[in-house]
């Protein structure tokens, strides 16, 4: 299977640095794309949640553009990856990176919460293509990605499963209830990424229910624990180039990321949860993100 | 509970259930089991002999159970998930909700020991108000098999069909029904006795009940039709329509009065066949007691059928 639309090729070894840097380059540009498509999306629809979106968006581009064996041709293919957007609120980061690998055209993002339009206010596969599960309820989508795992380990299948999973998330209980089930049974096929901003709806983390020491209850868990800057291209590139080797256990990318990164007044702000930019805000997002293309 | 076998001449439905699955399976790889520590109590210890590699255990983690049948589901695999009915569906209603339903997830729950099958384990493992809470929930079909035939041919439907499905299989002991033209098929009823004056509509452990009360009522010159409405939803509309036109309806099921099969028939006939009509069932949390002692308690067996039968014939003459 190829992979996605406008991605490159596999990691390998022996891989040039001039096609690294293409490889990073790439996920840069189409990360920057992702941010003000869904900018624009959250515009014209008036609601979303750009915090959410703006923190997963490095983690998402790098999956869809240059991770992910998928096809939009053939989205439900047998052996296709699958990823699963547990934080299923993010649809910003999700339906930017699925019309961008050519899942549906571009301009149906402008349709986003109209009425009867496929692109819901949460992932809906019966409506869209390239959705693998329905989410919205935080504590969903991580297990169900734990049974596609298991699925794929019972047919000893090639396809792996990733998920994305909010940190405020790991507060469900269904969440440690899947955690313990995929490092019993030993999925190395699985890699989860915690979009570790710190922050929940209405305050940070850790003043709510404190997830500290995160990546140690991973791993009394029986996973393996990765932990990096999650707006680093190149570092989440190397991450999950490594989450392609064999092994016997399911992975965890601790993403340490900022909620609504990529735009200065959003950054690191609990209340761009949900929220709409106006006018004037969004010419200056724009602006910002077409900057910090050009450096 | 001790898994006693059922006295002669009466069944368990699980085996008819694990049996049906176990044959299935070997038939098609893609049949899965998923278990929350319930290997015994769902009777799956052979299947999990025989396929070691395609029974999930997930420990005693329902929600978790659910989300991971509904990823099985993603993979390819055809999962029937099994767990004690009251835990099954309270614990991971919103799981069946969104990962089951609202995804059309091709996700095969199976409810143990349904209804009052835990009879002195007290309410909180009576699960009598699983095919209300299922029955609000769109997309989902829900079966009630009665007998270990009916148990066996719900469980191959489960299989071929795609979508989500309820299977509430009952531990009480119950005798093979009686039947003419042994044909299933997912959302159609079937008249096991004809009668005009009355229709009885039963389902699961109370249809042989339904059964013995049009007996005694025939002795009394009243002619009971009893329905075996096995699937609640999608409901048998036409024979529920029919039904009503025999002017009386009582509906009998191991489960709550409210919400489940004769909250089914009674939304029908409001909206299109007004008819008199008893529901029987259990008024809300029921005590401890045997399963038996219950039924025959909240008049669900034959006796508190009739004396039901005859009190709204006689509403409806006067």
């Amino acid at each position: 299977m190829s992979k996605s639309q406008g991605s490159i090729a596999p990691a390998a070894h022996g891989e040039t640095q001039r096609d690294r840097t293409l490889r990073v380059a790439h996920v840069r540009e189409r990360a920057n794309w992702m941010r003000r498509r869904l900018l624009g999306m959250i515009l014209a629809a008036g609601q979303g949640h750009p915090g959410g979106d703006l923190s997963a968006t490095d983690v998402v581009a790098t999956l869809y553009f240059d991770v992910l064996r998928i096809d939009p041709t053939q989205p439900d293919a047998p052996d296709r990856d699958r990823f699963v957007m547990s934080k299923g609120h993010c649809t910003g980061a999700l339906y930017s990176a699925l019309a961008g690998a050519g899942f549906f055209p571009e301009a149906d993002l402008d349709t986003y919460l109209k009425p009867e339009s496929k692109l819901n206010g949460h992932p809906n596969r019966t409506y869209l293509a390239g959705v693998e599960t329905n989410t919205g309820p935080l504590g969903h989508g991580f297990p169900v990605a734990v049974g596609i795992a298991i699925a794929g380990q019972i047919d000893d299948a090639d396809y792996r499963v990733y998920a994305l999973t909010g940190d405020g998330e790991l507060q469900e209980g269904s969440m440690w209830e899947a955690a313990m089930l995929a490092g019993h049974r030993k999925l190395g096929k699985l890699t989860v990424i915690v979009d570790r901003n710190r922050l929940q709806q209405g305050a940070r983390t850790e003043e709510t229910n404190s997830l500290e020491p995160l990546a140690d209850k991973w791993r009394a868990f029986g996973w393996d624990v990765v932990e990096l800057d999650g707006h680093d291209h190149a570092a989440l590139i190397d991450a999950f180039d490594a989450a392609t080797a064999p092994r016997d256990k399911p992975r965890v990318i601790i993403a340490n990321t900022f909620k609504g990164h990529g735009v200065s007044y959003m950054r690191d702000q609990a209340g761009w949860h949900h929220g709409v930019p106006s006018a004037d805000q969004y010419a200056l997002a724009i602006g910002e993100l077409e900057a910090e293309m050009q450096s | 509970m001790s898994a006693a076998a059922a006295p002669i001449g009466l069944f368990d439905c699980r085996d008819a259930y694990v049996r049906t699955v176990e044959a299935l399976a070997a038939d098609d790889d893609r049949i899965v089991a998923v278990v929350n520590d319930s290997v015994g109590s769902s009777k799956l210890g052979a299947f999990q002999k025989r396929f070691p590699n395609r029974l999930v255990n997930v420990g005693i983690a329902e929600q978790n159970m659910v989300s991971v049948g509904a990823g099985l589901a993603n993979g390819g695999k055809i999962p029937f998930v099994s767990g004690a009915a009251c835990f099954l569906t309270a614990r991971a209603m919103e799981q069946i909700k969104v990962d089951c339903a609202y995804s059309e997830a091709n996700v095969k729950l199976c409810g143990i020991s349904s209804g009052v099958a835990y009879g002195e384990l007290g309410a909180t493992h009576h699960s009598i108000e699983d095919v209300a809470w299922l029955r609000a929930i769109d997309k989902m079909t829900i079966i009630v098999p009665s007998d270990p035939w009916e148990t066996a041919e719900a469980i191959k439907a489960a299989a071929a069909h795609d979508g989500p499905m309820f299977v509430r299989i009952s531990r009480m002991p119950v005798p093979e029904l009686p039947r003419t033209d042994p044909v299933f098929r997912i959302g159609r009823g079937e008249v096991l006795h004809d009668g005009s004056d009355i229709a009885i509509i039963a389902n699961g452990t109370t249809v042989h009940h339904a059964l013995a009360a049009a007996k005694t009522l025939a002795t009394e010159g009243i002619a009971a039709r009893v329905i075996n409405m096995a699937t609640v939803a999608p409901l048998d509309e036409a024979l529920v329509a029919a039904a009503a036109a025999t002017g009386a309806i009582v509906t009998v099921e191991e489960g709550l009065s409210k919400g489940g099969l004769g909250g089914a028939v009674a939304e029908y006939c409001a909206a299109h066949a007004p008819v008199r009509m008893r529901i029987l069932g259990f008024p809300g949390f029921a005590p401890t007691g045997s399963a038996a002692w219950l039924m025959e308690h909240f008049g669900l067996t034959a006796p508190g059928i009739a004396t039901a039968a005859r009190e709204l014939l006689g509403t409806v003459k006067a």
